[in-house]
């Protein structure tokens, strides 16, 4: 998993239907002191995460697999919500 | 998954035989504020997308989830067209 920071949304009317009702998220991945590290992303929600927060996501096909049974074409997912994180 | 813009077509007459009839498009992945970034990707359609639209991409062994790519040879697939994109940073 890697760890982000929620900075939008994305609205997708027409899309695969197995995606209806799943929420679409931009994340940013962070480096150790919390800055931007590569390329924002789409992102599933998993776990009702808002724009603002830090997250940790998962990529692949490991994404779907809170939405089992439905198996919905995603290849990144938001799976928990970070209360706190430091390096000791 | 990437946000991307549909820049052209592609089209194959000797291919493999799961991929007859599903059609092919050239992307080039965004950034959120719009801006072209990285390499072209050739991405299967699956949502009836066409050149100008800004879409959603699953990459990888995902892309095989989307509607009808059960087993199809793919890595890219067209699974959404954006309507908007918000970014608050």
């Amino acid at each position: 998993m890697q760890l982000a920071r929620v900075i939008g949304d994305v609205v997708a009317t027409r899309k695969d239907e197995n995606l209806i009702g799943i929420k679409l998220l931009v994340v940013q991945p962070l480096t150790a002191d919390r800055q931007p590290a590569g390329r924002p992303l789409v992102a599933v929600d998993a776990v009702g995460a808002g724009v603002g927060e830090e997250v940790f996501f998962v990529r692949g096909k490991e994404a779907s697999f809170p939405f089992y049974p439905a198996e919905p074409p995603v290849d990144a997912g938001i799976v928990g919500i970070v209360d706190h994180w430091d390096l000791g | 998954m990437l946000l991307a813009k549909i820049v052209g077509t592609v089209v194959a007459t000797r291919k493999d035989p799961r991929l007859v009839s599903n059609k092919l498009l050239v992307v080039r992945p965004i950034d959120p504020r719009g801006k072209a970034e990285g390499n072209y990707l050739v991405a299967v359609d699956t949502v009836d997308a066409g050149v100008g639209e800004t879409v959603l991409v699953v990459s990888g062994s995902s892309a095989r989830m989307a509607s009808g790519m059960k087993d199809v040879p793919v890595d890219a697939a067209i699974v959404g067209i954006i309507d908007a994109i918000e970014v608050s940073e």
